[in-house]
């Protein structure tokens, strides 16, 4: 099965009943098989007429309780960013698919990338916080989709799935499971006000249509959801509640793989470069070399840099020109090597070797 | 019965003295009144403006979106929902400005909402910036010397780009206004009305009707009814200066998408 397919599977699977979308190359069959399944499944798919439409369209769609997504790449994503924004203050639940191809603007439409990274945690205006993924494995395309939609409805907060083109087009045998586990969101408590955050930040959730009467607003609003937009306090409540709920969470949500802890020469990877990865550490093992996979990229869940004891420095292999490197390097005393490459082409591994044998032999990257 | 409907702990609202828009929004639960829509089926949806503050001072669940992008998610709403009654509350700049390809894209997928645009020929938000509505060599912040750009015709838009119900009133015909929201309502498909309203704070001040009453005065005095100007004028025939066309531009059958399937 293709990448591509596997996410709208991952999505069907999670009950994903609304898809709005708009064509964009790599990530067009995303769109394709939601249109061929979901009519089939009393679910609506709708083309959009652009992506600041889908992204709106999924908006309202969530608002009635469904669960809803679109998919994109780099220049639709962009014209997305209004509407995440408007998203992540109105604190609806929903997922987005980006599959990364080359950039800036038209780029490279057939040719992976990760350049996207930044612009997922900070690209819309204003403060806030977001949960991102990223699959490296078609089964993971599956996988990560429809943990999405959970995450999306538990921290009321749009969640990407942050593929790229390589992940998107590759094809896999996969294994599909009889069913996924669904979390849903919390239902609105009855003495609860619709914007009343709970202990955990997060407040409970009620559809349009079932009598709660709720007034949803991008302004900055007080707990009822009325505008209140110039009381400095109400704003900084607001805005570190939205920040804080997903940034608290950054250890309890991490989704990782650490392969040989006591190594010298790690690796930070996430998506497609995992796999050279992979075939440095474990199939080449290249002496003294492990890794640290990231499922979950954004929140960053940098106490994981402090579980290799022995390390020396870390290596950041994306298919961006060091996105995730520059996280990394915030956290960490020891040197972070960023091994970024962009044009479409993944990390050889003899690449990435020729990185370690630098290092050991005391030179500069 | 009306006030029912409104948020009481919302007022004041933020509207200038004189403007337009309250009386709309009272036209426009008149007609949910008479149709007889329950508060909790039904959803206020607005993107950004004067106009997109009326949906947060009722008392239903609603949705006060980006500027421009009301249609869209509304669309989202309706598709996702099709039992509940969606209107959207809209104005001549975030209608037709910004959100111009979501307009043309509704109107063609004739998706089953009731659309009320608030025409005051300018951005009242923002201050009195000329809007695609403004009208030639009328004067705004950003048309200091006059507007130069020819206007939109908002309902003749709406019937091109295939919408099934398309009217046009003013703030001035209140009977006339409501019932053409109530057959907007009672039409499957997309329903557009456009209301052209007065904005004495940003628009009259600048251009001679200071005085609400002036303004709308002049709502009422420019205003030809459609159905008498098709018959006394001949094909090709320009309308006067400053007047304008109001009542039913059409009201049709073509397929809509969103509409509930009959119990």
């Amino acid at each position: 099965m293709q990448g591509n397919i596997a996410c709208a599977e991952g999505a069907l699977a999670a009950g994903c009943t609304f898809f709005a979308g708009y064509p964009i190359t790599p990530s067009t069959e995303v769109a394709e098989h939601m249109a061929a399944k979901l009519p089939k499944r009393n679910g609506c798919f709708i083309q959009m007429e652009d992506e600041i439409a889908s992204m709106a369209a999924i908006i309202g769609a969530a608002w009635t309780g469904v669960r809803a997504m679109t998919a994109t790449s780099g220049p639709g994503f962009s014209l997305m960013m209004e509407n995440i924004g408007y998203a992540v203050m109105s604190e609806t639940p929903c997922v987005l698919v980006n599959v990364q191809r080359g950039g800036p603007s038209t780029g490279q439409p057939t040719m992976a990338a990760q350049g996207d990274m930044m612009q997922v945690r900070f690209g819309s205006h204003g403060d806030f916080s977001i949960i991102a993924l990223s699959p490296s494995t078609v089964q993971e395309c599956f996988e990560l989709t429809a943990e999405a939609f959970n995450l999306a409805d538990r921290f009321r907060c749009p969640v990407f799935v942050m593929a790229d083109e390589v992940i998107g087009h590759m094809r896999e045998r996969i294994t599909i499971p009889d069913s996924v586990q669904i979390v849903r969101t919390k239902p609105l408590k009855e003495d609860m006000l619709p914007f009343t955050p709970e202990e955990d930040l997060i407040p409970g959730f009620a559809a349009f249509g079932t009598g709660r009467k709720i007034p949803v607003t991008g302004l900055t609003h007080n707990e009822k959801g009325y505008p209140d937009s110039t009381n400095p306090a109400r704003h900084d409540a607001l805005v570190r509640r939205l920040v804080d709920k997903v940034e608290n969470a950054r250890n309890q949500i991490a989704d990782f793989e650490i392969v040989n802890e006591d190594a010298e020469y790690v690796f930070v990877c996430y998506g497609s470069p995992v796999r050279t990865v992979q075939e440095v550490v474990q199939r080449t093992k290249t002496p003294g070399t492990g890794y640290l996979k990231l499922r979950i990229v954004w929140p960053f869940p940098e106490d994981l840099l402090h579980r290799f004891p022995n390390v020396k420095a870390f290596i950041v292999p994306e298919l961006n020109l060091g996105m995730i490197s520059r996280e990394i390097e915030r956290h960490v005393c020891v040197p972070v090597i960023s091994a970024g490459k962009i044009g479409g082409d993944l990390h050889s591994p003899d690449e990435l070797i020729a990185i370690v044998e630098r290092l050991r032999s005391g030179g500069a990257s | 019965m009306r006030d029912d409907w409104l948020r009481r702990d919302r007022l004041p609202h933020i509207y200038c003295a004189g403007c337009g828009n309250g009386t709309i929004i009272n036209c426009v639960l008149e007609a949910v009144d008479q149709i007889g829509w329950n508060m909790d089926d039904t959803v206020f949806v607005s993107g950004i403006g004067c106009s997109s503050r009326a949906p947060g001072y009722i008392l239903t669940d609603s949705l006060h979106t980006t500027h421009g992008r009301a249609l869209a998610f509304a669309t989202g709403v309706k598709m996702a929902n099709p039992s509940l009654n969606v209107v959207v509350f809209t104005g001549d700049g975030d209608l037709s400005a910004i959100g111009g390809n979501h307009f043309i894209h509704a109107c063609r997928r004739n998706i089953d909402l009731t659309v009320v645009c608030m025409n005051n020929y300018i951005y009242g938000m923002t201050g009195g910036q000329g809007s695609p509505t403004t009208p030639i060599g009328k004067t705004s912040t950003t048309t200091p010397y006059g507007a130069e750009e020819t206007p939109f015709d908002l309902a003749e838009l709406a019937v091109a780009a295939g919408a099934n119900y398309v009217a046009r009133w003013t703030s001035f015909h209140v009977k006339r206004l409501t019932q053409a929201v109530l057959d907007g309502m009672n039409t499957p498909g997309f329903s557009f009305i456009e209301v052209r309203c007065q904005c004495p704070t940003s628009y009259g001040r600048r251009n001679k009707y200071r005085q609400p009453g002036d303004f709308i005065t002049y709502l009422r005095d420019n205003a030809i009814l459609k159905e008498q100007w098709d018959l006394s004028s001949a094909p090709g025939d320009e309308l006067p200066q400053d007047k304008f066309l109001v009542g039913e531009y059409v009201r049709r059958k073509r397929p809509a998408m969103g509409v509930p399937h009959e119990a």
